[in-house]
């Protein structure tokens, strides 16, 4: 044997060994399993890691401080997907066996797949102000939550912004640049609908992933077109190259919406000046200045056990992840009250979550007086029709610009109910709940 | 059986190509006049004279188009420049190209944010790239020399693999912003009031153009007038033959890949200056797949010729055209685009005529 084989023989031996050492995990009978699918890899780790940072922080906080919920401790654990529909369900497939309290997929793509797993497995998914709207019609889909607002009440509630300024939106042209993919065009039924109904022009602009990072001649059609307003449903990369963009063309920022997917800090930074005036949907408060994110920073960041970079704690996006997993937390903690189960699984979860209130005493009791709008989903209204509001990035902060928008409940529930009708229309063995 | 046997053979008044020709052009005069009788309304006339009128009326857009589309098939051809140098040299077609925009780009930005100043970050990040092709020549190539063509291929593809996962290790997989003003990079844009319109040049932009011009011409320089150039085109032509007469091989690869990380480099720092330095970048380097197709594996002048043709294509099509279908369609019209041309030149732009008597 060579001594370079001989090298390689001990190298690999050493690997073999060290594998060895660390023993696969084991899950404590007496903990609540909280799996994590995240994407700090790939083109839309930019959007991902601090979301996931977020909410990692949150439960590991919960844990530090208070020993879990409810005297249980929270198991988190970590499954990248890298944004990948597929990996997503290898993810999913690997967990789903450990008795996991709840899916947070992150991903529309993702969710599209894991919504008729969840009922045969009996794991509840929640997807955070993402996935399908549909989903929100609680009787058809018993499994799946999309509170605090599906897809279609946010575009409403730009919509009644849009109107409330100025000149209203009767007679105006609407650009909207969105992600090709399921995620992007989830909106547009209800724009559709919308502009017949109110009167308005919608010019719609697709940028295909692979040319996320590459949108000159999309933005060009933007200035030949001219429109009053311009929405975006954008993601990963797309957000900073639309936002330098629309500044290549001068193009007026305080009249482009971006969905709250698009108003991360990292996507309106590198536009640098030109992105000042941006505006984005957004449903919590951002900044560090509320008791529960200071908790964080004490018992989490400042004790080295956050994968945060520190100056990204209170960002827009991490904190969206700590929303998630408030929402997440307050759940299991109803769940425990109301099934008197304390290591919640799957089944109880669901229950929580349909029992879910978090009122505005309960915000200020956690910590996050404020933060977010009370937020309660029901049997009937997973998503909730929550309100939304406007922010605008002043070059270095995001500024709160509107009261909070109730969407326009009345036109979107009739358009969720039809969608998911026209969901279960072919799957005759769908499980669904009367709800009294 | 080629068009060029057709013709070597003697056995057709009319070749191939010239029968391409005539069929395409007889095509479009049918549409147009078509159009004509079908009246502005019909999509007949949206496809073939509708893009057309509008270029005209609104020149000041139709200039804009054109610019962003030669900046963009620069850095096109940037990105095939560098599949090209080392599929010229070795044979290899490096799937890795891509990565190592990215990688680059990141190092770069990663010194940077280390507190190196800028310009030691852009000679280390250098190194880098210089570190990365004698470790490439070193582990990757040199074992499995003598191997198939299509092993090499696959070994690159690995490289990619550990790439991203090793990159992502060290710089961490969130974007980053490019460091455009420490490097000396200019922003802002020139705008000119044009045919009671505006068109706006990047500096940004400009700069990209100028720099891909100065580094081509180096490199052109470099293959032509060196000793170093004249070896590696003899390795092009035959390794054996130039292993014969004392060329070192494993010194050409090292040189040809660290050339290739120059290139991409270059072209990480500029695309980063446009969007930010992410992951997401190394799906740019697909978009020289059809310029290769169009240029030619083992063409410089055709890489940088195609990457502009592309450029200016795709970015007219998805402008004029791309409304009509729902629009894009830029992912896909550049192979559309590069077979079209086959169509007429079998050969690719600056291919030779292969004669093969049967």
């Amino acid at each position: 044997m060579s001594s370079n084989k001989l090298l390689l023989g001990l190298a690999g031996a050493a690997m073999l060994a060290g594998s060895m050492v660390v023993a696969p995990p084991v899950q404590a009978e007496d903990s609540i399993f909280v799996p994590m699918l995240t994407y700090r890899t790939g083109p839309f780790a930019g959007s991902g890691t601090p979301i996931m940072d977020g909410m990692h922080d949150y439960f590991t906080m919960l844990n530090e401080r208070d020993g879990g919920i409810g005297g249980v401790m929270l198991e988190i654990e970590e499954c990248e997907t890298a944004y990948n529909a597929q990996k997503g369900v290898e993810c999913y497939e690997s967990v789903k066996d450990r008795d996991p309290v709840v899916i947070n997929p992150y991903s529309t793509g993702i969710t599209l797949q894991l919504i008729p797993k969840a009922p045969v497995d009996e794991i509840p998914i929640l997807s955070m102000g993402y996935g399908l709207s549909a989903t929100a019609v609680g009787e058809s889909f018993p499994w799946t939550f999309n509170a605090p607002s599906t897809y279609w009440s946010q575009m409403s509630g730009i919509i009644r912004y849009i109107e409330a300024q100025g000149d209203g939106i009767a007679g105006q042209k609407i650009g909207f640049i969105y992600l090709d993919v399921g995620y992007g065009r989830e909106p547009i039924p209800l724009l559709d609908e919308l502009a017949s109904e109110m009167g308005f022009e919608v010019v719609k602009i697709p940028v295909g992933v692979k040319d996320m990072q590459n949108q000159s001649s999309h933005w060009l059609q933007v200035r030949r077109e001219r429109p009053d307003w311009m929405i975006m449903w954008g993601w990963g990369a797309m957000n900073p190259t639309a936002i330098k963009e629309a500044a290549k063309i001068n193009y007026p920022m305080d009249h482009f919406i971006g969905v709250w997917w698009s108003g991360g800090n990292v996507d309106v930074t590198p536009a640098g000046e030109g992105a000042v005036g941006y505006l984005s949907a957004n449903f919590h408060g951002t900044g560090t200045d509320f008791p529960a994110i200071q908790d964080i920073i004490t018992h989490v960041v400042e004790a080295g056990k956050s994968l945060a970079d520190p100056d990204t704690v209170g960002d827009n996006f991490y904190n969206r992840g700590v929303a998630n997993a408030v929402a997440t937390a307050e759940a299991i903690r109803t769940a425990q009250q109301v099934t008197g189960v304390s290591v919640v699984t799957g089944v109880e979860m669901r229950e929580g979550l349909e029992n879910l209130n978090i009122t505005a005493e309960r915000l200020t009791e956690i910590g996050l007086e404020g933060f977010m709008n009370p937020m309660q989903i029901t049997c009937e209204d997973h998503a909730g029709a929550h309100p939304i509001y406007i922010q605008q990035w002043d070059g270095e902060n995001w500024n709160r610009v509107s009261d909070w928008i109730e969407p326009m409940s009345d036109r979107v529930r009739p358009m969720l109910e039809a969608a998911a009708e026209a969901y279960l229309a072919d799957k005759p063995e769908w499980q669904t709940q009367t709800c009294n | 059986m080629s068009d060029t046997t057709l013709k070597s053979d003697g056995g057709s008044s009319m070749s191939q190509t010239q029968r391409n020709w005539l069929i395409t052009v007889l095509i479009l005069a049918a549409a147009v006049a078509g159009s004509f009788v079908a009246g502005s309304d019909s999509l007949l006339y949206k496809v073939f004279v509708g893009p057309f009128v509008e270029m005209y009326e609104v020149p000041d857009l139709f200039v804009q188009v054109l610019w962003e589309g030669l900046v963009a098939g620069t850095l096109y051809a940037l990105v095939a420049l560098g599949f090209v140098l080392i599929f010229k040299a070795s044979g290899v077609f490096n799937f890795a190209q891509g990565i190592m925009v990215v990688f680059g780009g990141l190092s770069l930005v990663g010194f940077y944010a280390a507190g190196v100043p800028a310009f030691l970050s852009l000679a280390l990040s250098v190194a880098m790239m210089y570190g990365l092709a004698w470790t490439v020549e070193r582990v990757v190539l040199r074992p499995l020399v003598n191997q198939d063509p299509l092993i090499l291929f696959m070994a690159t593809i690995g490289l990619t693999y550990f790439l991203i996962g090793f990159g992502e290790f060290i710089f961490g997989g969130e974007p980053k912003t490019m460091i455009t003003q420490e490097i000396g990079l200019p922003s802002g844009s020139y705008d000119f009031d044009w045919f009671g319109g505006f068109v706006s040049f990047q500096k940004l932009d400009i700069a990209a153009a100028v720099i891909a011009a100065i580094m081509v011409g180096c490199l052109a320089v470099f293959f032509n007038k060196t000793r170093i150039g004249r070896a590696l085109r003899a390795v092009a032509d035959d390794h054996q033959a130039a292993l014969s007469v004392g060329i070192t091989l494993r010194q050409i690869w090292v040189i040809v890949w660290f050339a290739a990380g120059i290139v991409a480099l270059t072209t990480g720092i500029m695309w980063g200056a446009r969007s930010d330095v992410s992951f997401a970048l190394q799906v740019i380097a697909l978009k020289a797949l059809p310029v290769i197709i169009l240029g030619g594996l083992t063409s410089i002048p055709g890489a940088i010729v195609g990457g502009l043709i592309i450029g200016v294509a795709e970015k007219t099509a998805e402008f004029y055209w791309g409304p009509l279908v729902g629009g894009s369609i830029e992912s896909w019209i550049p192979y559309f685009i590069a077979l079209g041309f086959l169509w007429f030149r079998p050969q690719g732009l600056f291919g030779e005529k292969i004669i093969d008597r049967i």
